[in-house]
């Protein structure tokens, strides 16, 4: 591994190759992982230092102090104090650009003192009350459901159903077949925008409107799962299939015993695919769920964005739990996504 | 254990057809090999049989009842495949027991059952192994158990032995004759080798662009070839065929004067040939090959056609020896212009 990432197209020293790919590669990393990180960071600021300004890469806020006679801590700032020294006081109250200030070991005498000649005193600071008070604020758990159940039950539907249709479009022949798989894949030339109004229209008259099914029956037949797998079909050799038919094998368990199992990688792309799909999906779960205990962990995300103010550090937290369970899918399984794609594409 | 009967049986892809009208009677245990050069039907016809193909027109019958409208299921036959078809996914005890699971036989039978066949092949240590794991000669002999776990009525294979290296293949040949003899089982093998269908069969049905050329016992064939392309495919190394014009141009008139008016080609086999100072025919020795037991001559006669020619024994002909060559008159073998025996 070490040998790996350490080599070099130059024998001692960087060629001018390797200069430009690992440019390359670094401006690549930035641009995609920069983002991330940074809503990482931000999701853990509290509110006021979100909208610092300028704003800080660790999540910094201004360090507060409990003083004896006031309810509430007060901010503390390092302040310039008649005398000419520095030192760190707290603020009581501000009015216009004089602030009065109180040294938190004698709380009984205040100053007042100029607002340009204090600083706030920051300290680097995680708001895990970002993340649960989400718990606490928010139905999160039913929007969390909500989203696995959609992402489950449809990625299983879809694996069952596009692979039915692959096995038939791969191992039968038949008056039509091409024709057939030629209108599948011809739907992937029609955007998803474009159906989308005749799809609500349909959910609506089935009475899936506010119903998770409304979101998953849609969903299921993708041209792309059917493609994949029937590649992948196609070189499973038929003399397996008629071996089965001599050994009594209905066509269901040929399908079921032989081809599924064989099918294997390719239904694990699928899978992933499908996963990120249903998961990240949000323009049919907008327009079929309205109500709010039907919400998508996506749709509850839209919904933290009010018209009037949004309360970000909520927004960004939240943000960060529904990228997770991708990223996982992703780091775990992406072995399976280059293989299978390879598998799939190759043979 | 079964009699099968086509009669007239075609097949037809499209616009080809790759069977014309074929005609034959397999009896109850018989071993029947099906023989010719690739794509002369013989693998066509064979899962026609298996039903894994439907004829264009004709009918199948075993023991007597039409199978035509039969699944391939149903007809009670096995097939062992070329690439044997083994489920890869599967072990080899699940292998031989998808059949029989598949036929709703309680689980206790299908353990017997396979572990009895695995027995019969050697295939106990195996049975949790994937085929994968397993050598060319293992998986051929998975294959063979996957197909009698079942007791067939009749088994097919489909140029099983291609697939292994050529020591294996004459110890496989061995294994199988002793299985067949063992089920007593009728059996319909085959194969582009003719050495093969020389040593297994117990008649050889040969075949030419989807017709049968002749049907008949080994030696039959190798003795009294139908027509010249039996004549040309069964034995080895192959039957000398010359035009009978070339061989009077190359000096066998004498030869010729005792064959009939129409030869018009005459076949003799390599070993049927002698060299003899008195023989009627000039032959210009090329190459020699000394395999101790025999040694195989190759060589022109007349105007550069090929001649070969086996002498038993260690020969002291040597390449670019000219020698004489004489034949009885049993040994030859005669063709009329369309290749028919005379």
């Amino acid at each position: 591994m070490r040998h790996f990432l350490t080599r070099t197209r130059g024998r001692l020293r960087f060629d001018w190759t390797d200069w430009l790919s690992y440019f390359y590669l670094m401006v690549g990393l930035f641009t995609m992982f920069a983002p991330i990180v940074w809503l990482v960071m931000s999701s853990l600021k509290t509110e006021s230092a979100i909208s610092q300004f300028p704003p800080s890469f660790l999540p910094y806020s201004q360090k507060t102090v409990q003083v004896q006679g006031f309810d509430k801590p007060l901010p503390l700032f390092l302040t310039k104090t008649p005398e000419g020294t520095r030192q760190p006081m707290a603020q009581v109250r501000r009015i216009g650009i004089m602030a009065t200030m109180v040294d938190p070991a004698a709380p009984e005498q205040t100053i007042k003192v100029n607002i340009n000649d204090r600083t706030p005193i920051n300290a680097l600071q995680f708001a895990w009350g970002n993340y649960t008070d989400l718990f606490k604020k928010f139905d999160f758990g039913r929007y969390l459901w909500n989203s696995v159940f959609i992402t489950v039950v449809a990625t299983l539907l879809t694996l069952l159903v596009n692979s039915m249709a692959a096995f038939a479009l791969s191992k039968y022949r038949f008056r039509g077949q091409k024709t057939v798989f030629m209108l599948i894949i011809a739907t992937l030339m029609i955007p998803p925008t474009i159906v989308l109004v005749p799809v609500f229209l349909v959910i609506n008259s089935v009475g899936l409107l506010n119903n998770l099914w409304g979101v998953i029956l849609p969903a299921i037949a993708t041209p792309t799962g059917v493609f994949l797998l029937r590649q992948y079909m196609l070189t499973i050799p038929d003399e397996l299939l008629e071996a089965a038919r001599m050994d009594h094998a209905s066509e269901w368990r040929i399908y079921w015993r032989i081809i599924l199992p064989l099918s294997a990688p390719a239904l694990a792309v699928l899978a992933i695919f499908s996963v990120m799909w249903r998961w990240n999906d949000f323009l049919l779960p907008l327009i079929v769920l309205s109500q709010s205990e039907f919400f998508t962990l996506q749709l509850a995300l839209n919904s933290f964005q009010g018209e009037l103010n949004t309360q970000w550090n909520y927004l960004l937290a939240m943000t960060v739990i529904t990228l997770l369970p991708i990223t996982l899918v992703f780091a775990f399984l992406q072995k399976y996504i280059t293989t299978g794609i390879a598998g799939a594409g190759v043979k | 254990m079964a009699h099968l009967a086509l009669s007239r049986i075609t097949k037809s892809f499209d616009r080809t057809t790759v069977l014309h009208g074929i005609d034959l009677t397999v009896e109850d245990g018989e071993f029947v090999v099906f023989v010719g050069p690739s794509g002369c039907g013989k693998s066509t016809l064979l899962r026609t049989i298996a039903g894994l193909e439907s004829p264009t027109s004709g009918d199948i019958t075993i023991d007597n009842q039409n199978v035509n409208a039969v699944s391939a299921a149903n007809r009670g036959c096995a097939m062992v495949f070329q690439s044997y078809a083994l489920y890869p996914h599967m072990t080899v005890y699940d292998n031989m027991a998808f059949g029989l699971e598949n036929m709703g036989v309680a689980k206790a039978a299908v353990a017997q059952k396979v572990n009895a066949a695995a027995q019969q092949l050697r295939l106990n240590e195996l049975l949790q192994r994937k085929p994968t794991q397993l050598s060319g000669g293992q998986r051929q002999r998975v294959a063979i158990g996957r197909a009698i776990v079942r007791e067939p009525k009749l088994f097919l294979f489909d140029e099983p032995l291609s697939n292994l290296d050529a020591e294996l293949r004459v110890s496989m040949r061995i294994e199988l004759l002793e299985l067949h003899e063992r089920l007593q089982a009728t059996m319909i093998y085959v194969t582009h080798d003719q050495v093969e269908a020389m040593t297994m069969a117990d008649r050889i049905v040969v075949m030419r662009s989807g017709k049968i050329e002749q049907v008949g016992a080994p030696l039959e064939l190798y003795n009294r070839p139908a027509n010249a392309f039996v004549a040309g495919f069964i034995g080895s190394p192959r039957m000398n065929l010359v035009a009978a014009d070339v061989l009077r141009s190359a000096g066998g008139d004498a030869l010729l004067a005792q064959l009939p008016e129409r030869t018009h080609t005459v076949g003799v086999r390599p070993e049927h040939v002698l060299i003899d100072d008195a023989g009627a025919l000039p032959y210009a020795v090329r190459h020699v090959e000394q395999m101790g037991a025999s040694s195989l001559l190759h060589g022109t006669i007349g105007d550069g056609v090929a001649f070969d020619v086996v002498c038993t024994g260690q020969t002291t002909v040597h390449a670019g020896q000219q020698v004489r060559l004489s034949a009885p008159a049993d040994a030859l073998h005669c063709f009329d212009a369309d290749g028919a025996r005379i």
